[in-house]
This record gives structure tokens, sequence and C-alpha cells, in this order.
């Protein structure tokens, strides 16, 4: 296998390149897939049946610690590749923690949250309105609990077979997961949250 | 028993229990059979854990030609059905599982599979490369399609089979209308194979974006491999927008949510939305490569350079883009009134202009040529006219207020057949033929292959072309029979014999395969059309490293130019050549994926948990795992290129 | 190639033939905008016969002057990469071709979507037309009545039909007056025909609704008004009033032969417009009202399927 060692490490093989134009692809595709559910979302937003609206179920507080969370997870993971860039294991490892134990939080709140609107009676079976929040709300969430094994288990790859390049590719493509869901998270605050309590 | 009852035949026939015996008789024919000549370890090594795009494309090949077989089955049953008014072959509830069936086979698990077959086989070979980008995601692609199919296959012996139409339109296939599982079937089948084909579309884009030969600029690509780029960008964008429907189809269905109901804020209108955002850039999917066969055929077998290249490019990418502007007009009645429509309209009958530049460039290619009218040709120039009426109903159908009187009419039906057999279909059976000395090492027979397209080309017109007229005259889609008094008799049943005809013509290729196979001569060239473009640079059947060294590439035509100019192409030392190694985990895991659709059709939620577990669980042993492939050495290439050598 | 040609043309004849001596229903137009229509489709029928006959006269040239026997063995086709010209053409006759028919879709569009020409002065008369699982229901609010399976109108006069569902996606379809349009649950279509002559036409739902599909077809009479009004007044007197639980039976799934009540089920169950509609988290009451009926239709199923099969004929 040939190395380029005039590039990051995370490009530095044939196969990393690929690795990562074919992860950007997917990406795009995620884009698709979200905006599918944006779309709908917006089409069936006032459709509340004989159930709640999204201003009489939203609450700021654990909106906002969602929001902060994981927008400072994102931040951490860049210091995370920052640190694997210059070669030091141990900062990426421990960044990359940082990461997962944020992204743990901010489920923590999610979980709380769906409970909670469960409770006062915003279900899944309850209108077009729940049933494309939650949704919406749900498939980001199942994207960061995967996010959370994914790296997981690279941390643990990591830190067994130290930074090689297939590592510093599977750090680096997981790091742009882990930005992408940032991105989408902030379009959830924008526009179902902020848009929908005002 | 009551837990057994849920797979029981809601409506069984004569028909079906003659179908679970031979579907049961043939599963244990082929492990009796196995096992007596001993080749499951075959199978496994060979086939079941491949990587190799070649042996990729060939499963995708023959599952498809095995659901052209079961698509074909159900039309004829179709047009038998309808040949006469009042027929009591087929009641209404099983017409309408056959004409569910029809569509769905037909496209998700023949056509797709078809281009599939020859995208994977043909693209790397003519980019130059060893292989594609990710050769153990394309192995998941294909056995996730083969779950998906076999899911959907077994609909009509276990449970019951989807009787919504392809289209799968809400609130007919809601829990209130539809109560069998058959639209569980649909939903989850379709997610399974969609998940592979949109893991191909990332696998294709980043192969010919970054795999081709050196030389080889995006503007020197084959035509072929143009049309896969194009049509896996397509895939990227497209089918994403089905995941989500089917996903909110199934939650309504499976979880009593309410995205599509009658109540509670539901709105039907948005399936139907949803299913053709994804469903008009499908059909795009399916003819894009088509075209690129047309354009790799017509050129071959004129003796001449494409006309009209650069404008060929631009014209499937201007239709790739529009494709997603259209969607509407497939449901132009459903109220959104004059402005809406007209819009659509407008862009529906815009992508006309793309389209006509393809084949007037093909024309133009054919002009001053050399034609050789050998089978593959016979269907590219069959092809240009049946496609142009096609083509010509469909500007015909843009025009939406024309539409409210031909939508959901027969006059619907001729159109997209009109387009889809002469433009899909032909162009998978001139590309199977023509590319097959290359898969197999052989030809097929001429002789036998032109009777077959002669049946088939004049049998398509005269099952299809009547079909204008009885929709015109007010027989509806869809409709399992009619009265007498409609006078809708005369032209169904020269309908029917034409689908009589067709499927001679299907009979004689299923012939030809199996008469070449026996005959044929296995002594031919690796170049047996005196063709254009790298892929007949190899040997015929091709190594499994494809190239012993990787060509140089300076012109569209680099392998008509090395042959008529003696540039060479092939100029470096063999090097050891690095392959990846087999894997079982794709076919295991698409298996777990068989059974995680079953448990959610019969909402068997153990079940479903545990496979969606074992899925994860496949997941992250590929991410621990550590595998770089193996090396062929010099020695081992060099006697494999001395061997086939002395063949060609 | 010739052989394929003749043989196209030799089934085009006996289509005609076959298809006997009467026109084709689209083409066979009673009424304002089905005549519309109709031209509509006579000028796209000869703008793509011109656009066919290129491409067959085209490709018939070059596959018999360009045929490899007819040419020398030696004969090595010219490498031509594109004309600019030639490529100008073929992009641009298909554009004004495209715009010409765009201009006549958008005009023809908009005539067909709103009350026909020349009917702008009259009162229109307003009929509800709903589809059950596998029946059509005709209220007449203004008239008071209501019919079953068969539509009687009013010649001369714009006709708005309000078009809904209690079930699945349905289309309301009377080719020979006009194009069809969808029926749906949780809103109202308005469809604007008128008929110009009397005379006894074919209307059916075009949109596959499930196993009683091909069967929903109904009725259509035109008459001059006076023959109308005169109908009207003989049903308010002599028809059986259309109470509730006669509308729920109704209903329920299956075929009914023609029926005529005075009354409508308007006014216990009103169409999904305005607070009824889907869009608005109306009463309670109206959305409760609709899913009783459909958890009724739910818990028939199994009955209809043996009403359906005696209903069959």
């Amino acid at each position: 296998m040939k190395i380029d060692h005039s590039l990051p490490l995370e490009y530095s093989t044939d196969q990393n390149k690929l690795n990562i134009l074919g992860f950007w692809i997917f990406l795009g595709a995620e884009i698709m897939l979200f905006a599918t559910l944006f779309a709908t979302y917006f089409t069936l937003v006032d459709r509340m049946g004989s159930g709640p609206a999204g201003a009489d179920i939203f609450e700021i507080t654990p909106v906002l610690i969602e929001t902060l969370v994981l927008l400072t997870s994102s931040f951490t993971i860049g210091l995370g590749v920052h640190a694997m860039r210059l070669g030091r294991k141990n900062a990426m490892l421990t960044f990359f923690a940082i990461t997962l134990l944020l992204g743990l939080t901010f489920l923590g709140v999610e979980i709380y949250e769906f409970t909670h609107y469960v409770h006062i009676g915003a279900g899944l079976q309850t209108s077009a309105f729940t049933a494309i929040l939650l949704t919406t709300l749900g498939t980001h969430g199942a994207h960061v609990t995967l996010g959370l094994f994914w790296g997981l288990f690279i941390i643990l790859q990591v830190k067994k077979r130290g930074l090689t390049p297939e590592n510093a590719n599977k750090s680096f493509i997981f790091s742009l997961y882990w930005h992408f869901l940032d991105v989408v998270w902030i379009f959830i605050f924008s526009f179902v949250y902020l848009k929908g309590m005002m | 028993m009551n837990f057994f009852d849920r797979f029981a035949i809601p409506h069984p026939s004569p028909a079906i229990y003659a179908s679970m015996v031979a579907i049961g008789l043939t599963v244990i024919a082929i492990i009796v059979g196995l096992t007596y000549f001993k080749k499951w370890g075959y199978l496994w090594r060979e086939w079941l854990t491949t990587v190799d795009h070649k042996r990729i494309g060939i499963m995708y090949l023959i599952s498809a030609l095995l659901m052209l077989f079961r698509g074909g089955v159900d039309a004829l049953m179709m047009r038998a059905q309808t040949a006469v008014p009042e027929n009591a072959l087929l009641d209404a509830q099983h017409y309408n599982e056959v004409f569910t069936t029809h569509g769905v086979v037909m496209i998700i698990f023949m056509a797709m599979p078809f281009i599939y077959a020859l995208m994977n086989f043909v693209v790397p070979l003519q980019i130059g490369a060893r292989d594609v980008a990710f050769p153990r995601l394309n192995a998941l692609s294909f056995w996730l399609f083969f779950m998906g199919a076999m899911l959907f296959n077994i609909s009509f012996v276990i449970g019951g089979s989807p009787d919504a139409g392809w289209t799968s339109y809400f609130p007919l296939a809601g829990n209130d209308f539809s109560q069998s599982v058959g639209t569980n079937y649909y939903m989850l089948s379709i997610q399974i194979a969609g998940i592979g084909t949109l893991i191909s579309g990332i696998n294709f884009i980043t192969t010919i974006l970054k795999m081709r030969a050196p030389g080889m600029t995006l503007m020197k690509m084959p035509m072929f491999t143009w049309t896969a780029f194009i049509t896996n960008a397509i895939v990227v964008f497209a089918f994403p927008v089905l995941t989500i429907a089917l996903l909110l189809g199934t939650m309504d269905r499976l979880f009593g949510t309410n995205f599509f109901t009658t109540t509670n804020g539901g709105m039907d209108m948005l399936w139907a939305n949803l299913f053709w955002v994804w469903g008009h850039p499908e059909v795009y999917i399916l003819i894009l490569p088509a075209f690129g066969i047309y354009s790799e055929v017509i050129s071959t077998f004129s003796r001449r350079n494409l006309y009209g290249y650069k404008s060929m490019v631009a014209s499937i990418v201007i239709i790739s883009f529009f494709s997603f502007l259209v969607w509407t007009h497939h449901f132009f009645t459903m109220g959104q009134g004059p402005l809406t429509n007209s819009i659509f309209s407008i862009t529906t009958m815009a992508i006309a202009i793309p389209t006509g530049i393809k084949i007037f460039n093909w024309l133009l290619t054919m002009w001053k040529g050399k034609i050789k009218f050998t089978v593959p040709m016979l269907y590219a120039v069959g092809f240009i006219p049946i496609f142009t009426i096609g083509g010509v109903t469909g500007v015909m159908l843009g025009m939406a207020s024309a539409d409210y009187q031909y939508h959901n009419t027969m006059f619907l039906v001729a159109h997209f057949h009109y387009t889809i057999i002469p433009g899909v279909v032909f162009a998978m059976l001139a590309g199977l033929t023509y590319w097959w000395p290359k898969m197999f090492g052989f030809m097929l027979n001429e002789r036998i292959g032109k009777w077959a397209f002669w049946f088939i080309a004049i049998s398509f017109n005269v099952t299809f072309f009547p079909m204008f007229f009885t929709g015109l005259d007010g027989q509806a889609r869809r409709m399992y029979t009619y009265s007498e008094a409609t006078g809708f008799g005369p032209l169904n049943l020269i309908s029917f014999v034409g689908a009589v005809g067709l499927a001679i013509g299907f009979a004689l290729i299923v012939y030809n395969v199996y008469y070449s196979t026996r005959y044929a001569s296995r002594n031919i060239s690796s170049d047996p059309w005196d063709a254009r473009s790298l892929e007949w640079a190899t040997h015929s059947p091709v190594p499994s490293y494809n190239f012993a060294v990787t060509p140089k590439v300076n012109s569209i035509e680099a392998f008509w130019d090395a042959k008529k100019k003696n540039i060479p192409l092939f100029q470096g030392k063999i090097d050891k050549i690095h392959m990846p190694n087999n894997t079982g985990v794709p076919f295991i895991m698409s298996c777990i994926f068989f059974v995680w659709g079953f448990s959610f059709v019969f909402s068997l939620w153990i079940p479903a948990i545990i496979t969606t577990i074992g899925i994860f669980v496949c997941m992250a042993h590929r991410s621990f795992e550590k595998d770089d492939g193996y090396y062929i050495s010099v020695k081992d290439v060099e006697d494999t290129e001395k061997k086939l050598r002395g063949v060609s | 190639m010739k052989m394929k040609w003749a043989f196209l043309s030799l089934i085009a004849i006996c289509l005609f033939t076959l298809t006997g001596c009467e026109p084709l229903m689209v083409l066979d137009p009673k009424g304002p905008q089905a005549e519309t229509q109709a031209n509509v489709i006579w000028i796209s029928i000869a703008t793509m016969a011109f656009i066919v006959i290129v491409v067959f006269a085209l490709l018939i040239f070059v596959v018999t002057k360009y045929r490899a026997s007819k040419q020398s063995d030696d004969y090595e086709p010219p490498h031509i990469e594109g004309h600019p010209i030639v490529e100008s053409i073929i992009v641009g006759i298909p554009v004004v071709i495209i715009i010409f028919l765009s201009i006549v879709t958008v005009k023809s569009t908009y005539e067909v979507e709103a009350t026909p020409k020349g009917y702008e002065d009259q009162k229109p008369l307003t009929i509800y037309a709903s589809s059950s699982d596998w029946k059509w229901h005709f209220s007449y609010p203004e008239e008071n009545i209501e019919t079953v399976n068969y539509l009687y109108i009013p010649t001369d006069r714009p006709l708005e039909f309000k078009l809904y569902s209690y079930g699945p996606i349905t289309s309301f379809w009377i080719p020979q007056l006009g194009g069809q349009k969808y029926a749906m649950s949780d809103m109202v279509t308005t469809l604007h025909l008128a008929a110009s002559v009397p005379g006894e036409f074919m209307g059916r739902n075009a949109n596959f609704s499930g196993k009683g599909f091909a069967e929903n077809t109904f009725q259509v009479k035109a008459m001059p008004q006076k023959e109308f009004d005169e109908w009207v007044e003989e049903v308010k007197a002599t028809a059986e009033p259309l109470t509730e639980e006669k509308f729920k039976e109704l209903l329920e799934p299956g075929h009914l032969g023609q029926l005529t009540f005075s009354g409508t089920h308007l006014t216990f169950l009103p169409a999904p417009e305005g607070e009824y509609g889907g869009h608005h988290h109306g009463s309670n009451d109206s959305h409760e009202g609709s899913k009783h009926d459909h958890d009724e239709q739910a818990l028939n199923k199994q009955d209809s399927h043996e009403k359906t099969k005696e209903h069959h004929h």
C-alpha cells in the first residue's frame, strides 16, 4: 500500500481518498433524506387533528441544552481531528471521548423530551403533526445513537492499533458524520423549534 | 394456531396452491442437487462470497432474467383475463395482485438489476480499472437486492400479495382498505432493495470519478460510462426520498401513525407526492443506461464514432436535472389548479428536447456509416422508431388539459410501455447479446437472436398499439374486466395475441441461451465485434484482475485508435496486483435483512429486534475487521496472460 | 426495415377499421370542455405525427443507404464529431415546437379549469359527487335530491361538480363531457363541465380503488332544462327521504344499482370543505363522525366481500 506522506494521514492512501469521497456522496444522500423529512414536516406542521401544536408542547430549556451540547461536541471533535493531524494520539482520544459524552448527554435530554411529549398527549399516533415531528427528531436521534457506537469503536481501534492511515481515515470520516448531524440539528432548531414557538 | 393464521393466504386459488408446491419442490431440488454434486463449497467460495464486479454482474443478470420470467407470466395472465369481456380467468382480487406484482417486479426487480448487471460488468472495464471503489459494498448491494426480491416473491404464497398497484397509493394502501400483509411486503422488500441501490449509487460515482485509467478525462469516457455516472448521481438524490416514503408508509401500517390516513391530520396526497418525487427520476434511472448502451451499439455497428459527443453528454446532464422537476405530471388530476399544472406541463415537455437531441445524434452516427445488422444493432434500430412513438405520446400526456382525459387510461399504459420496452428492455437485450462474449467467452446464436428480435418487436406493437385507442375510448387501467357493451373486446383480444407473440420471443431468447451454451464455439476473438472501447481490449472471458497492465488513454475511443493507428495501449511492466479478499459478511448480513423484513411484515417484534441487533453486529464486525486483501504475484499474472493469449 | 414500416401501417389500418364506425369517446365530445380537450389532442397528434414521420424517414434513409451490404468492402466511415449548425437545428426546432405546445397547453388548461366559455353569465348547477367503495352518490343541494350511480343533468347549463370520497382516492370521469378529477377524503375538488347536446353518456371512476373498481361506473343523461326540472319535481314528490341511517347503509362497501332519494346527505354529513376540511384542526365531532364510518367500514369488510360477490355481474 502506497502512503503519500505529503498528504494528511487520512488522505494518504488511494483507498483512503476513495473512502472520503464516497462518504461525502453518502452525506449528499443523507441531505436528501433529511430534506424529505423537512418537506414532509412543513407540509404536515399545521395538521394537528385534535392534538396539540408545536407551540403547545415545545419547551425552550431542554432544546437550548441540546443545542449547546451538540454544538460544543462539534467543536471538540474538531479539536480531536486537529490533534490527530499533529500526531497527538492521546489528545485526540481525549477530545473524541468528550465528544461522545456530550453526544450521550444530548441523547439523554432528547429521550427526556420524548417521554415528556408522550406524557402530555403528543405521541406518535396522536396526529400527522406529532408523527412527523417525532419521526424527524427521532431519525436525527437514531443517527446520533449510531454515531455514539461508531465513535466508540473508533476510539477502541485507535487505542489498540495506534494512529495508522486506516484509523486516521475512519476518524476523519466519523468527524464529517458528526459535523453533518450538527448542521442538521441547526436546521431542526431553527425551523422546527424556533419557528414553532413563535 | 392463531399465530400461524397470519401466514395464510387471504385469497387462495388453485394456481397459488400449485405455485406453493412448485416452489417447495424447486427448493428441495436445488438443495439435493447441490449436495449430490458436492457444490456447496464451490457456491460459497466462488459466488456467495465474491466481491468481483464481474461475478456480481452475472448474479444480477441471472436474477433479472428470472424476474423477467415472473413479471412476464403476470403480464400474460393479465392480457388473457382482459382478452374477452367479462372473462372469469382471474377474479378482481387476483387480477389486482397480479398487476401490482407485475409492476413492482418489472421495475424494481427486473429492470434495475438488469441495468446494474451491465453497469457492474462493463463500467470498470470501460475505464480501465480493476474493480469498483468499494467491492465489499458492491456485494452487499447485490445481496440486499436479492433478499428484497426474495421477500417480495414469497408474498403470494405466505401471507398474501400486495394488491394496491405498484404505486400503492394511500389511503387504499392503508390499514383501512388493505388489510392483508401484502402492502407490508411491498414496503419492506422495496426498502431493503432500495438500500442496496443507494449503496451502488455511491460506489459507482466514486469509481467513475476516481478510478479512470490515466489519460481518460471525463470527456474521453465511453458514453455507457457517462450514462452510468449520471444515473448513479440520480440514484443518490432520488432514493432517499423513497426511503422516507416507505418508512412513513410502514409506520402508518404497523405503528398506527397518521401520515397518510384520512383522519387526525393525515394527508393521503402526500404519499403520491413523495412516491413520484422518487418515481419520476426512477424512470430516468432506467432509461439513461439504456441510452448509453445504444450509443455503444450504434457506434460499433455503424463503424463510426458517436456523433455529437459533447451534446450527448450535455443532454444526459440536463435530463437528469429536469427529471426532478416534473413529478406532478403523474397526478395532474389531483386538483392542484391550472398554475401548478401549467408549470409542470412545461417542464415535462421540455425534457423532450434533450431526448430528441439524442435520437438525432444516433441517426447522424449511422449516417455515412457502414451498418451491420447484428442482433444488438437490430434492437437499436428497432428502438428508434418505436421509442419515438413512446416519447411523442409522452409529450401529449404532458399537456395537462389533454391529460385530464388520458390519465389512468390504457393510453397511459401504452405510453409507458412504448418507452420502457423499446427503451429499457430492448437495450438490455442488445447489451446482453453485445457483451455476452466478453462475459462468457462464446457468442449467442445470431439466427435464433434475430428470430427472437422480430417476434418481440412486431408482437410488442400488436400488444400495445391498440391500447392507445381503447384508452381514448374510455377503458381505464387496472380494470380486471369490462362489459360487452363498452366495445373494448376486439382490441383487447389483439393485445392478447401480441402478448402471446412476446412470450414466444422471450422463450426464444431463453432457448438461445441454452442452445449457445451447448453448441457455440469457445474459440472466439476477444474483440468479436471489432468494437471501439476499452472492455474489448481484455481477454474473453476476463481474468480476475481485468487488465494485466493499466492502459494509458489519450482519446475518446482509445481501443479503436490503438487498433487503427497502432498506438499502444498497454505500455508498462507487469507489477504484482492487489485484490480484495472474498467475504461472507454481505451475504450473511443480507440474510439477516431478509428475516428482519419478514419479521416486520408479520409484526413479529422479538425477531425484528434480534435481527436489527444482528445487522448492527455485522456493521460493528466490519468496523473492527482488518483485511488488507491479497496480492497476485507477477508470475501468476504472466502465466494467466500467456494462457489467455493462446486462446484469443 | 421497410417490412416493419409496412407492417405498422397494416396494423394502423386494421385498428382503424376494427374500432368501427363509432368514433372514440374522447374524440367525440358532447360538451365545450371535452371539445377544447379534443382539439388540443388533435393539435398534438398532428404536431407529433410530423416528428414521427421525420424520424421514421431519416431512419429509413440512413439504414438503407448506409447498410454494409451496399458499400464496398474497404469503405472506412469518416470520423465526424459534430457540426454546430446541425446541432442548433436539432435543438432549435424541438424548442419551437415545445413553445407552441406550451402555449396551447397553458391556454387550454386554464379554460377547462374554469366555467366553460360562453356559459359565464349563467348560474351554475352545483352537484356534490362523492364516491364510497364502489359507488357514486350525487347530491343536488339546491334541488334537495340525491341519486346513486346515475346522474341527470340539464344541457346548456354550466355544471360545477364538487368531488370528494369516503374512502380511497377515486377519479370522477365523464369522457364525452370533459376530463377527470380526483375525489379525496380530506378536501373537495371542483370540476367544471357542461353538456351541449342531450344524450346518454358513460361515466366512471378512473383511479384504481380496490376490488370493486372495475364496476365503479355511473350513467349520465343530459336533457333540456325544462325536462330536468320536471324530473327534479318528480323525485321530490315520489322518492323516499334519505335518512342518516339509510345513508350509512349505502356507504358500506359493495355495489348498488341506481337509487333515488329526496333530501341529501350533506345536511347530516357535510363535505370535507371549509370548517370540515382536513386542513383545519376542526371540531372533534366532524372528525369522529368520519372516523366512525371508517371503523364501521373496516368492521364490515368481511361481510362486504360476500355482498360484493352477489352484486358482481
